[in-house]
């Protein structure tokens, strides 16, 4: 772990009605890394984020941002996060210079650091073209570099991103991460949300979601290397009939078909596992392959958050 | 500094949104013209031509005279005879008319004694205004007798009369027309509809397209982001309180005999007052839909509780007190005190004052319910 936490949270809830979004969250954000949120929809990442920017009240627990307690504190860190929401939440009947502009303006920023910045912005984010273009004449990509453009004009040092690329093509997505490792050498902590795998890997460190708990933490190649399962990959001709053989035995958590191979997820415990997969596959008497495979973070995410017969 | 400067932004951000935002720009002039010129022409009560059925059993020249002298004053028209009262009862109950004449066959005898009722009249009183009416034509005095001396058609107490007993001055609008009446009250009917739902849209919808989400995570505060809201809308109100003005005096002929200072800052009150009140709604509802219902749960007991329509004085003591909350009851006083009777301010501070404080709640109340939370 880094020098110093940017964000720390004890005992994180927070309940809608009956509903527990968020459960007895422990997290600890270094500084000027970059940290994913990984979840399936409705496992508490945004909720956690609107808590984190002070939008929502927890129902207990405690959150420290950047040395302040909130929500108490909550006015207080407004200039220093810079938040992109998951829906574009600019003015899309205001060109591009306008909404920087205004948002400069909102953020306090001096004439001559609103005029700069802004100007600064729209050639570091290859806005310079569309400065007169309405938001809402822009693509997906153009919209969501508006949007971090005008995130970041007040210079923050704690960046939320909730799922940023969920609506952009994946070059724009490689570029927008080029976009964010820049501003980690700056000194920026950056936390993102987001349910792509690729993007999850390119984090510094990871919190993995379930139904509102934190079922997994840490970097990347710890969780895999970690993983709380056995990986079988299986090739076989059928891939179809496999499936429906294996779905029923005994110690098989979880089947996924990566394209014309198929990845089983078996207890940990499970003792020879490769010919325990073989001999059920014989006894359907189907022909394949199989051998123990090294798990993707695709793997962790599934181990973690998949149903588990127990 | 840092606030008004924030609270500028958000009022300039307002302005360039309006300004591109064609329907609602098309509202701003179109809903103060359309208004004015159905309110200007449509609620008249300068009532003409009643349609009324005639009974006139006695068939004498004076019954004659009266039906003549009756239709002379233009209030009533016939448009049927009958032979009896129950005849005209039947025609009332059908809607064929809604006043009826009964002339006796011994109207003759009845004119000469003062304690009888000479004639009849039938009225539909399920109108609102027309017994109103119908009794002004009773009590006028029509010249029935050979030596001019005038008699009524109803004796009110049985007492004898010549003539009316009292004879009135109308102050303001001497010739009682409708259109001075209602002008005026219409620029108030016209700025609480526009206004209100002008303001209480702008910021549900900033809260239904995500905005809002965004701007409370800034340091915007609540204060700049509510007054900087309002600013635009401050411009367009008086801007449509211009444009009514001009219909009212060109149209309508509505007199203007206070001036023209003191009309727009009793005008500017209304419309702050109004704007807060907008703001409190937006502060209420979740979609534009219900900001949309909750201006009229507004507009309606503004326009019959604030006496715009129906007298203030004849309203019993709780809607009156209701009325207080409502800025319209005091802007119908101050306009129709600047533009019909040539006050000023000075004669009308209490109304102001009252709109000063209508605001501060308003705004107040909003403020509370306005938390930078989503929750």
């Amino acid at each position: 772990m880094g020098a110093s936490a940017a964000i720390v949270t004890q005992n994180l809830s927070r309940r809608f009605g009956t509903v527990l979004a968020v459960d007895d969250l422990h997290l600890q954000v270094p500084e000027a890394q970059i940290y994913g949120f990984l979840g399936p929809n409705g496992s508490g990442k945004s909720t956690t984020f609107r808590m984190l920017c002070g939008l929502l009240k927890p129902t207990a627990g405690e959150v420290d941002v950047l040395g302040h307690r909130l929500p108490a504190d909550a006015e207080r860190i407004r200039s220093l996060i810079g938040y992109m929401t998951q829906q574009f939440s600019l003015y899309r009947d205001l060109t591009v210079l306008e909404n920087l502009q205004f948002i400069a303006q909102i953020q306090g920023l001096s004439r001559r650091e609103r005029r700069d910045r802004v100007r600064h912005s729209l050639r570091a984010y290859r806005l310079e073209r569309y400065r007169k273009r309405r938001a809402e004449h822009l693509s997906g990509g153009e919209r969501q570099r508006l949007a971090l453009a005008a995130a970041l004009l007040h210079r923050p040092p704690l960046l939320l991103l909730d799922e940023p690329t969920s609506a952009v093509d994946p070059q724009t997505r490689r570029d927008f991460w080029d976009a964010l490792f820049e501003l980690i050498n700056q000194g920026t902590t950056i936390l993102v949300s987001t349910h792509y795998m690729d993007e999850a890997e390119r984090c510094h460190r990871l919190a993995i979601l379930d139904r509102g708990s934190l079922v997994a933490e840490g970097e990347p190649l710890e969780l895999i290397g970690n993983i709380d399962a056995t990986v079988i990959e299986i090739t076989g001709a059928d891939l179809k009939s496999l499936r429906e053989t294996l779905s029923g035995l005994r110690g098989v958590w979880n089947l996924t078909q990566l394209g014309s191979r198929l990845h089983a997820l078996l207890d940990p415990g499970t003792e020879r596992p490769v010919e325990l997969v073989q001999g059920a596959l014989a006894n359907a008497g189907l022909q394949a392959n199989v051998s123990i495979a090294e798990a993707g973070l695709e793997d962790v995410f599934v181990a973690a958050t998949g149903k588990r017969p127990s | 500094m840092n606030g008004i400067r924030r609270m500028w932004a958000v009022a300039l951000k307002e302005f360039r949104q309006l300004a591109r935002d064609r329907l609602t720009f098309a509202m701003v002039i179109g809903i103060p013209l359309i208004l004015i010129t159905l309110f200007g022409y449509a609620i008249n009560m300068d009532v003409r031509n009643l349609r009324a059925g005639i009974a006139d059993q006695a068939g004498t020249q004076t019954s004659r005279r009266l039906v003549a002298d009756l239709t002379a004053t233009q209030v009533i028209a016939p448009v049927r005879q009958a032979a009896t009262a129950e005849e005209l009862e039947r025609m009332l109950l059908g809607n064929e008319i809604v006043v009826g004449v009964f002339i006796p066959r011994d109207f003759e005898r009845r004119l000469q004694d003062p304690n009888r009722e000479a004639a009849q009249l039938l009225v539909d009183a399920t109108d609102p205004l027309i017994p109103g009416i119908v009794s002004a034509i009773a009590d006028m005095p029509f010249a029935l007798r050979e030596h001019g001396a005038s008699s009524r058609l109803i004796p009110r107490t049985g007492r004898s009369q010549q003539g009316s007993l009292f004879s009135m001055r109308q102050y303001y609008n001497p010739e009682g027309r409708s259109a001075v009446m209602i002008v005026p009250g219409t620029i108030g009917v016209i700025l609480t509809f526009t206004m209100v739902l002008f303001t209480s849209i702008a910021i549900v919808r900033e809260r239904e397209r995500g905005n809002l989400e965004l701007l409370i995570t800034t340091p915007v505060r609540s204060i700049e982001l509510m007054l900087g809201k309002i600013i635009p809308y401050i411009f367009i109100g008086l801007l449509q309180v211009s444009l009514i003005l001009s219909a009212a005096v060109f149209l309508f002929d509505v007199p203007l005999r206070g001036t023209l200072l003191d009309l727009y800052v009793a005008s500017l009150a209304y419309v702050v007052a109004v704007l807060g009140f907008g703001l409190l709604i937006s502060t209420i509802a979740k979609v534009q839909f219900q900001a949309f219902q909750l201006t009229f749960f507004l507009l309606l007991p503004s326009i019959l509780l604030s006496g715009f329509i129906f007298p203030f004085d004849g309203m019993p003591l709780p809607a009156q007190y209701f009325a207080q909350a409502l800025p319209l009851t005091h802007f119908v006083v101050l306009v129709r005190g600047i533009l019909l009777k040539g006050a000023e301010l000075a004669d009308l501070l209490l109304p102001l004052q009252k709109l000063g404080i209508l605001f501060v709640i308003s705004m107040t109340l909003a403020m509370i319910r306005f938390r930078k939370r989503l929750d």
